[in-house]
């Protein structure tokens, strides 16, 4: 059910943002105690790789930074 | 791209008695606004420090006329302080979370770290209510704590326990600003309050700001009588009041009267901040209508926020009514005379354009027909002065114009405008049209561009909005032609088609095999230009005859090929293909129709498979001639036979009566014979259900079944020859169930799904005995529409019919809001270049559109090549 989230590396975070021209900041974001990311124990700031299964596309991937849940 | 500017944060907070003094540029002490002379008070409400609004006068703060000053804020000093009631929630939290005699929040360090998290511990929450209990000793210093009861809108009280007996002490607005002031800077911050921005205090007002003029303009009425702005209004009480509060503390009144009054500021207050408090009468205007105070300016439908800033109104619009003119084109747009008179383009003169721009000019303002030329109403001169033509000026100011000048030309045939209709729920509730005027005071559309508009002709208005610009026009033309818009993104099939008699005229058309004689075939395409008639088929004593499919093949275009099956198919389980006797079975061979019935299927709006094929082998302009076409040719081969309904049209033979009448006795009977071995306790219930459960579902299935079979008798005795057989075999309008209704039976009624059960005692009416559970008992309907219903199906119909009104009305509400949200926020979401979707700050929110970056109106059904159509129109065969 939970898709694929891999942990990706610094190079590959260098090349998707220099791809895409952005900074991680405009990357789309996903809470530090989101339990995927618990799962595969990613720090906040790491950038992890989601590989969907789409109806679409077939597999789509697509890319999240970490980031720390604000308080209330 | 970062965009320009970032806003770092936003801080709310509440405005000090020491701001609200400094920011004010007078004190107001009168009630009066104007003296007898029309002159404003000095002091008064509508001092000249505050602003101005009479043009003339100069703002003794800023020296600017009434045009250039925005106004500025004076001040009341209020003789007693008061709750604003805003806040009074706040309040009362703040009241029973903090101590009485020392100000401290309720809870020892500990517990409040325990709510509220250590500094790096993310889960942390604000304190609330509940984390205090109620009436405990004050963990700082000691106080026994009272239960603070809060009464609508502005009460606060403490609960004293007297003797046993529970005495109520009140708190006024002083006692709760002295407590709050006692709460400490440190312990706001864990209740979620910055106190730098906002001290408690500050929610009880002890000076209240008076906004400027500009914002409460009063207007002069046609007697030259002033009236006052509500907010005026409501500020003139109040500094009444505190007036005679003040003069009544001085003289040392009696507490009572004291009390009394302060109640009277407060209410006034409140009154003035919002009028529609709950508990607290609304203040009126003379004419007994409730004010309009601040907290009604701003909320609602028509407040500041939703009306003023996020609502905007344009000009160069139009709007009436619409009806349908199957004769125009789908692009076009019937436009009355009057509203083309009115509407303009403004058109620079240059040298190539001066002659005909003057000859514009000189026609003038009024257009005598449709057909004449159209005209001008005003004409701009290079230093941008307007110059209105009138019957008087026409010659002169043409000869006046030079290259460099503009002239607002009137709208003609073939000018580019957008159409909309209200709720513009996707992209093609705004299309462009051509104008075309004509006489009359409707908008006249193509009724097959109905569908994406969603409009019908009971009444319904349109908006036509005239592009102003030559970038507008191209923007129009390019994107949003009704051509540009023919295939829909929600399904990637064209959206526009034929709809109701286009489909029945068709089907009428082209089912089974016809002949027309010379008369009949010209009536049919004269619409055309056609020139040579196709080659005849028959010919019998000496006269010649085409056949129907001829017709119909002549508005295809040449070198179509496709197979398919048409909406009457009855998937049967070997297909006869081209001997199929309902000819459903549509073969088209090289731009002919070879066999098969056009309906719904093929022409219809949301299926439209011939569309579909013209719009990808020929393009949208050929798909939107085919549609014009189309709409001709069906309207006229429906008035070829005509197409009428009457009440005689349901009605059936004695056989067909006979054998309704002993389907449904056979199924009461059915019924009964189920209740009787329910009752007899022999009844297995069926998996998870309870034997109620399973009971109540052979009934349903029974009776359903039973109507069914009316349907069955009822459309077997009327065939083709019936319009609405017809209609619903085509799909152009209603279906078997809609005929089985009117001629044979109408079924059972129910209420979520279910028989109708609710009533009296046991039973759902006093006709029937308690506990029956017989088909008539709880809501069977064995009557048509035709036939009559006896009064308790009528009361029954009545029920079952309700609940299908209440979910419309509760479904549009809610779907309007969840549309609302949705585009709130999606609204400026955008694909970029590279393929992502991204906000406007650079933000992805999809790294490939759709996941796989497909246009659904350039994709067939999802593959990005249509193979099999492909193939099928190569090999001219089903594949």
């Amino acid at each position: 059910m939970v898709p694929d989230h891999i942990i990706t590396s610094e190079e590959e975070v260098k090349k998707l943002l220099s791809h895409y021209s952005i900074t991680t900041e405009q990357l789309p974001k996903i809470f530090h105690d989101d339990p995927a990311v618990k799962a595969i124990g990613a720090e906040v700031d790491d950038v992890i790789r989601i590989v969907r299964i789409s109806h679409t596309a077939g597999r789509a991937e697509s890319y999240r930074l970490v980031t720390r849940r604000p308080k209330k | 791209m970062p965009s320009p500017k970032r806003i770092g944060k936003i801080e709310f907070g509440l405005l000090s008695p020491k701001e609200i003094r400094e920011m004010s540029v007078r004190k107001i002490i009168w009630a009066d606004t104007y003296d007898d002379d029309g002159f404003p008070y000095p002091q008064g409400l509508m001092d000249l420090n505050l602003g101005v609004i009479d043009p003339g006068l100069r703002c003794k703060t800023c020296d600017q006329k009434a045009s250039e000053c925005p106004g500025h804020f004076g001040h009341i000093e209020l003789a007693k302080p008061v709750i604003h009631v805003g806040y009074t929630r706040l309040i009362r939290k703040l009241l029973r979370v903090s101590c009485r005699a020392c100000g401290r929040i309720l809870l020892s360090p500990n517990e409040v770290e325990k709510v509220v998290g250590t500094d790096d511990d993310q889960t942390g929450d604000q304190i609330s209510e509940k984390d205090v209990k109620k009436e405990r000793i004050c963990p700082h210093c000691g106080e026994q704590q009272l239960k603070i009861n809060f009464e609508k809108p502005t009460t606060f009280s403490e609960v004293l326990v007297d003797d046993g007996k529970k005495v109520e002490h009140k708190l006024t607005p002083a006692d709760i600003r002295a407590r709050l002031e006692k709460i400490p800077d440190s312990d706001l911050v864990s209740l979620g309050i910055n106190p730098a921005v906002a001290r408690p205090e500050w929610t009880i007002l002890t000076v209240l700001p008076v906004p400027p003029v500009t914002m409460r303009p009063s207007i002069i009425l046609e007697n030259g009588q002033r009236s006052e702005d509500d907010l005026t209004h409501k500020l003139v009480d109040i500094i009444r009041i505190n007036q005679r509060f003040k003069e009544n503390q001085d003289a040392g009144a009696p507490q009572l009267i004291i009390e009394d009054l302060w109640e009277l500021l407060q209410y006034h207050v409140t009154t003035y901040l919002d009028n529609e408090v709950a508990g607290c009468p609304p203040a009126r205007h003379r004419s007994g209508r409730p004010l309009k105070t601040l907290s009604q300016r701003l909320k609602g439908k028509d407040g500041r926020f939703r009306g003023s800033l996020s609502g905007k109104r344009v000009n160069f619009s139009s709007r009436t009514v619409i009806s349908p003119d199957p004769n125009i084109s789908v692009t076009e747009v019937g436009v009355p005379r009057a509203v083309a008179n009115e509407m303009t383009i403004p058109v620079r003169v240059t040298s190539y354009n001066i002659e005909e721009l003057k000859q514009i000019a000189r026609n003038g303002p009024i257009r005598p027909t449709v057909n004449a030329p159209c005209g001008a109403n005003y004409v701009i001169r290079p230093d941008n002065r307007r110059l209105r033509l009138g019957a008087d000026n026409l010659e002169t100011v043409a000869d006046m114009i030079e290259p460099g000048w503009t002239v607002e030309r009137q709208l003609r045939d073939g000018d580019v405008v957008l159409f909309n209709r209200q709720p513009s729920l996707h992209r093609m509730s705004i299309m462009a049209h051509r104008v075309k005027v004509m006489e009359g005071r409707t908008f006249r559309l193509n009724p097959a561009v109905c569908p994406p508009y969603n409009a019908d002709f009971d009444g319904d208005e349109m908006n036509m909005h005239v592009p102003q610009t030559e970038e507008a026009r191209a923007e129009a033309t390019i994107l949003l032609s009704v051509h540009e818009n023919i295939l829909s993104p929600r399904f990637g099939g064209p959206i526009i088609g034929g709809i109701h008699d286009h489909i029945s005229g068709i089907f009428m058309l082209t089912h089974g095999l016809r002949h027309f004689k010379k008369e009949e075939i010209l009536y049919l395409l004269r619409f055309t230009t056609i020139e040579h008639l196709p080659p005849v088929t028959k010919e019998e004593n000496g006269t010649e005859y085409w056949t129907n499919k001829q017709a119909f093949s002549y508005i295809l275009p040449a070198e179509l090929n496709m197979v398919f099956r048409a909406s009457s198919c009855k998937n049967c389980d070997t297909c006869k293909k081209e001997l199929c006797e309902r000819d459903a079975y549509v073969r088209i061979f090289n731009g002919k129709l070879e066999s098969g019935t056009i309906d719904k299927k093929a022409i219809g709006a949301f299926d439209g498979q011939i569309v579909n094929r013209i719009i990808r082998q020929y393009g949208m302009r050929r798909a939107a001639e085919f549609i014009d076409d189309l709409t001709k040719l069906s309207i006229r081969a429906i008035m070829l036979d005509g197409f009428s309904y009457g009440i005689d049209d349901a009605d059936l033979s004695k056989t067909e009566f006979g054998q309704i009448e002993d389907v449904l006795n056979n199924a009461v009977l059915d019924v009964d014979r189920r209740i009787k071995i329910y009752e007899d306790g022999q009844l297995e219930p069926m998996p998870g259900r309870t034997v109620e459960e399973t009971l109540e579902m052979q009934i349903m299935q029974v009776l359903g079944k039973a109507r069914d079979q009316t349907g069955q008798i009822a459309g077997m005795h009327l065939g083709l020859g019936n319009s609405a057989v017809l209609m619903a075999e085509s799909g152009a309008r209603g279906s078997m169930l809609n005929l089985t209704q009117m001629a044979g039976c109408i079924g059972q009624q129910s209420v979520r799904g279910e028989r109708i059960v609710r009533g009296y005692d046991g039973r759902t009416l006093p006709h029937f005995r308690k506990d029956d559970r017989g088909a008539d008992a709880h809501g069977f309907i064995k009557h048509s529409y035709k036939g009559g219903l006896s009064p308790t199906e009528f009361f029954f119909h009545a029920i079952g019919g309700r609940e299908g009104l209440v979910d419309t009305a509760v479904r549009t509400s809610q779907s309007g809001y969840l549309q609302r949200r949705m585009i709130n926020a999606l609204q400026d979401l955008k694909v970029a270049y590279d393929g992502t979707v991204r906000t406007t700050g650079g933000r992805i929110i999809q790294f490939q559109y759709g996941e796989d970056g497909t246009d659904p109106t350039k994709s067939a059904f999802g593959e990005p090549v249509d193979v099999k159509g492909i193939v099928e129109s190569i090999l001219k065969e089903e594949v």
